[in-house]
């Protein structure tokens, strides 16, 4: 191999993600991936270390600033692992209040993904707006639903990003019957277009791909897990048990390490790339979701996971995060129904000595939060574990296996490697918030 | 046959250095004006959004996130140049934003805390806003924006007028929405006073004092804003956690012990621009 063998090829940056990433992926000869790196270049900003020595109320605002997108993720995470240092437990009432505004958050961010930064793959669109030109209804939907998201999150929270009225607790103040009834008049009509979306996705064309990762997601007894829950992984490889493991050991079995190429730490799952987000959701929790979901979600050609049959297709993504927002808003409709106002918008967390741990489903997938306080309520560790860090092996997986299969029915050039390399990265919904994207495709023959 | 040209539409760009894509996430929640607001600029970069990603120059850049990285610095001028109006969004981009809670802290310290191979990382010590590097047409606070004040901006960009955009604070805000002051009838410490408006008030009226997530406004008195402080229960290092969040260098720049420092004359942070 000499230098000017190398075919290299350059694209400016992964248009379409929350945050700016670079890939590096080495391709040998009879088409085989040598090296498969996703680069994140995220401006460290150093959240865990400035944690230190703050209050033990104010990790739920100041984590929210970690990511734009899913900000109710870190503020629920960041509460439930404050109360469990201080062992606290809140009211049920609070609690459906979390999951209330937690539906709204996933509606938000799902739709976004759906129709902004997804769909426009399938359609050969470059964005929302050139697929407008097309598809106009559809972007009309996508914002409308979209916008019933957000107006969940404003009138729990204040306003859609950043949402002020979280707190370790519960909230500052919990909304009356009457001013939840008109939010309810808008999921009704949100629920048609949550269902007339799953029937426009499940029309996509989907290529082949199977990801091989061990999936994670948090489960509970009865309901689809989404703001709490006990970490649940279906291996990959048949013959091996559905394990869980208590949260308190999350970080005994997913791993960060540290790798050369990125400023986000990647993670493991007892040794082993795993995968957390929609696909492992829907694996470990599909069975429990209602029956009209369920029952649209399998007309949309995913399989009914009562069966034990499991969607690994990454491209499928985008179907299970259409039943995730169909179901969110049901959910959310059935909460606002039963709402009954708690006695107190919060309950007193008196601090104490002592290490807490946090785990909620954000979007794309679990997130972790551990503090450890100190007798006066001042944090003197913090630790968080975002979904992108843990996804990030199997990303590199599945671009490795999309390239590799791509190549066995052919040569391609270095555009359309590239563009199904963008793909294959936005199928995870990466968040990876912050930064310039370089997307650099060398391929060297041998 | 080619059909007639369309007149030339404002190129607008859409730029982020450190940040969490919350304030470029504003535009996109823009829902009821994004079709139409396409149709009166052209989208030529705004790469969370769109993969045609185009080549500058841009009429106006909306550029979130403060400066951070060696390569920013280099990044940001370049902007500039290609860019006739530049308007920084967000305390990131305004005040060098929560991580710029490493300018007061060990840079060193920090990295390490995060990353078990610190030498990896290329970080400047500092996190500093837009303006310390480059001219700034205008300044939209707030941690995250307002979307209101984002929707004023465009709008008054395509019509050539300046925005309406006061640099008052909170305290006007609560006023008009009718909430009763958090101090004064419920003794809940508030930064409202000291803060510049555009959120609507928010955490007034929902029974929360005001955190400062806009920054100092325009008519900012802290050496009579901490006392107050300190009567509705507030021990300094509480009100020194306050002032030290998302616009901590905006914040830290009018302490009361650096207002003799400055010379006459002299522009401060928080001052209407």
């Amino acid at each position: 191999m000499t230098r000017d063998e190398l075919r290299e090829l350059r694209l400016g940056e992964v248009a379409r993600v929350e945050g700016e990433t670079a890939l590096r992926l080495r391709i040998g000869d009879a088409g085989t991936v040598t090296e498969a790196q996703l680069r994140i270049y995220e401006p460290p900003r150093f959240f865990e270390a400035f944690l230190r020595g703050r209050r033990h109320t104010e990790p739920p605002d100041l984590t929210s600033r970690v990511c734009g997108i899913c900000p109710i993720a870190y503020q629920t995470s960041a509460c439930h692992a404050i109360e469990d240092a201080c062992g606290v437990t809140v009211d049920d009432r609070i609690a459906a209040l979390r999951r209330l505004i937690y539906c709204g958050e996933w509606i938000e961010s799902h739709t976004l993904h759906i129709y902004l930064l997804h769909a426009p793959d399938f359609l050969g669109c470059d964005d929302a707006i050139e697929l407008a030109r097309t598809h106009r209804a559809a972007v009309e939907r996508g914002l409308r639903l979209k916008q019933a998201g957000n107006t969940i999150v404003q009138i729990l929270g204040g306003r859609a990003i950043h949402p002020v009225n979280m707190r370790v607790g519960g909230f500052h103040r919990v909304p009356t019957r009457t001013e939840l009834r008109p939010l309810s008049e808008r999921l009704r009509h949100a629920r048609d277009d949550a269902l007339a979306t799953v029937a426009w996705v499940a029309g996509f064309d989907f290529p082949d791909a199977e990801c091989d990762a061990d999936l994670l997601a948090l489960a509970t007894p009865d309901t689809y897990a989404i703001e709490t829950g006990t970490p649940t992984v279906l291996p990959y490889d048949a013959g091996q048990d559905v394990r869980t493991f208590p949260l308190a050991d999350f970080t005994a079995h997913v791993v960060e390490e540290q790798v050369p190429y990125s400023t986000a730490l990647q993670a493991r799952l007892d040794g082993r790339r795993h995968l957390t987000g929609a696909l492992a959701r829907y694996a470990v929790s599909g069975h429990l979701l209602p029956p009209a979901v369920r029952e649209a979600a399998y007309s949309a050609g995913l399989p009914d996971p009562a069966t034990g049959a499991i969607c690994r297709n990454p491209f499928r993504s985008i179907v299970v995060r259409a039943v995730e927002v169909l179901y969110a808003v049901e959910e959310a409709l059935r909460l606002i129904d039963a709402y009954e106002p708690p006695p107190h918008p919060a309950v007193d967390v008196l601090p104490r000595l002592g290490t807490g741990h946090g785990a909620t489903e954000a979007p794309r997938g679990t997130l972790y939060h551990r503090y450890t306080l100190d007798a006066a309520g001042l944090v003197t560790d913090a630790c968080l574990i975002p979904p992108t860090s843990q996804n990030q092996g199997a990303i590199e997986d599945d671009l490795r296996r999309i390239v590799e299969d791509r190549l066995r029915h052919g040569d391609a050039t270095d555009t359309e490697l590239t563009h199904l390399c963008e793909r294959a990265i936005r199928n995870h919904d990466p968040c990876i918030s912050c930064s310039a994207h370089f997307l650099d495709l060398t391929i060297e023959p041998r | 046959m080619a059909a007639p040209a369309a007149p030339a539409r404002p190129r607008l760009g859409v730029f982020k250095f450190a940040s969490c894509d919350g304030c470029q996430l504003t535009l996109l929640d823009c829902e009821d004006e994004l079709l139409p607001l396409s149709a009166e600029v052209e989208i030529a970069h705004f790469v969370e959004a769109s993969s045609d990603i185009q080549p500058g120059p841009y009429d106006l850049s909306l550029v979130e996130g403060s400066v951070s990285t060696p390569e920013h610095l280099e990044r940001i001028r370049r902007i500039r140049a290609e860019s006739r109006y530049l308007v920084t969004i967000g305390a990131c981009a305004t005040a060098g934003g929560v991580q710029a809670l490493r300018n007061y802290a060990d840079a060193e310290e920090f990295r390490a805390a995060v990353y078990a191979q610190p030498e990896y990382i290329e970080t400047l010590a500092t996190s500093t806003p837009i303006e310390a590097h480059v001219p700034v047409d205008l300044e939209l606070r707030g941690c995250p924006i307002d979307r209101g004040q984002l929707v004023e901006v465009i709008t008054a960009f395509l019509a050539d007028r300046r925005p309406d955009i006061p640099n008052h604070s909170v305290c006007f805000a609560c006023k008009r929405r009718g909430t009763p002051c958090l101090p004064v009838s419920r003794g809940i410490p508030c930064l409202g006073p000291a803060t510049h408006a555009g959120c609507g008030a928010l955490c007034p009226a929902y029974g929360r004092g005001c955190y400062g997530c806009f920054g100092p406004s325009g008519s900012t008195n802290m050496p009579a804003m901490i006392p107050l402080l300190r009567s509705d229960g507030m021990s300094d290092e509480d009100v020194l956690r306050l002032l030290h969040t998302f616009n901590v260098n905006d914040f830290t720049a009018i302490e009361p012990e650096r207002e003799h420092e400055v010379e006459p004359g002299t522009k401060l942070p928080g001052e209407p621009r």
